[in-house]
C-alpha cells in the first residue's frame, strides 16, 4: 500500500436455519451465550427475519475472530459485538479478551458489512492495523500467496 | 459417556460424514464441525450431563475431539 498500514480481512457465512434451530432447541441459553443485550434488541421481528439478523451477527463475530486470530483461549462471543446505529449501519465493538487481542495486533479500526439473502447470512470484517510485526513484507506476501486458503 | 458424546455430535455437529467414522482423537473441526455447531454441542452437553462449561474452558481445544470432550466432561462431572 505504501502507507505501512497492514490490513486483515475476515469473512464468514451462516446458514439461517441453523440459527433458527438453535433458538428453538436451546432458547435463551443459546441467545445469552452468544449475543449481547444490544444485539438481541437489534434483532426484532418474526422468526425468519430475526434468525437472519442473528445469523448475520454470528457471521460477523466469526469473521472478527478470523481477524483477531486467537490462539488457545477463544474470546467470549459476547465480547465481539455488532453495534447497530440508528441510521442502520453497523460497527464492531470489542471488549475483554477480544479487545486485548485487537490491541496486541495493533488493530486501530474495524469495519463490518452484514448481509443476508435467502437461506444464508454473511459478513465481512476488515481491520486496519498499525505498522508493526504484523505488517507483511513484500517477500512474505509473495511467499504466502502460494498457500492462502483461510476458508475454515 | 462416549456413546452420549457421539450421539450429541451426530445431532448437533452438522458433520458431512458419519460420526461413527470419526476416531476419538480425530480433529472435529477438520472433520467439518463449525464454530456455531460447537456452541450447540456445548449446550447439548450441558443439558445431558447437567454441567456448565466455565469461560476458562471455552477454547477450541476443549471441543476439538471426542477424547477432549470426554476429558472436559469428566473434569466437570468429577467422573
Amino acid at each position: 500500500m505504501g502507507t505501512g498500514t497492514a490490513i486483515r480481512v475476515g469473512a464468514d457465512v451462516m446458514a439461517i436455519h441453523q440459527v433458527e434451530e438453535s433458538v428453538a432447541r436451546f432458547g435463551t441459553r443459546y441467545l445469552e451465550r452468544i449475543y449481547t443485550e444490544h444485539e438481541l434488541s437489534s434483532c426484532v421481528g418474526g422468526s425468519p427475519a430475526r434468525a437472519a439478523s442473528l445469523a448475520a451477527r454470528f457471521a460477523a463475530k466469526e469473521a472478527t475472530m478470523k481477524v483477531l486470530r486467537p490462539v488457545g483461549h477463544q474470546p467470549d462471543w459476547r465480547s465481539v459485538e455488532v453495534r447497530r446505529h440508528p441510521e442502520g449501519w453497523c460497527t464492531m465493538a470489542l471488549s475483554g479478551h477480544a479487545a486485548v487481542l485487537a490491541e496486541e495486533a495493533g488493530i486501530e479500526e474495524l469495519a463490518v458489512s452484514l448481509t443476508h439473502e435467502g437461506a444464508v447470512a454473511a459478513a465481512v470484517v476488515v481491520a486496519l492495523c498499525s505498522p508493526g510485526d504484523d505488517a507483511p513484507s513484500r517477500a512474505d506476501m509473495s511467499r504466502d500467496r502460494a498457500h492462502c486458503d483461510g476458508d475454515d | 459417556m462416549d456413546d452420549t458424546i457421539r450421539k450429541i455430535l451426530a445431532e448437533h455437529g452438522h458433520f458431512p460424514v458419519d460420526v461413527a467414522t470419526i476416531r476419538d482423537e480425530d480433529d472435529l473441526y477438520q472433520a467439518g464441525m463449525t464454530s456455531h455447531a460447537s456452541v450447540n454441542v456445548m449446550l447439548a452437553l450441558e443439558d445431558e450431563f447437567d454441567i456448565e462449561f466455565p469461560e476458562a474452558m471455552l477454547r477450541k481445544s476443549t471441543f476439538e475431539s471426542v477424547a477432549a470432550i470426554r476429558d472436559a466432561v469428566g473434569e466437570l462431572t468429577g467422573s
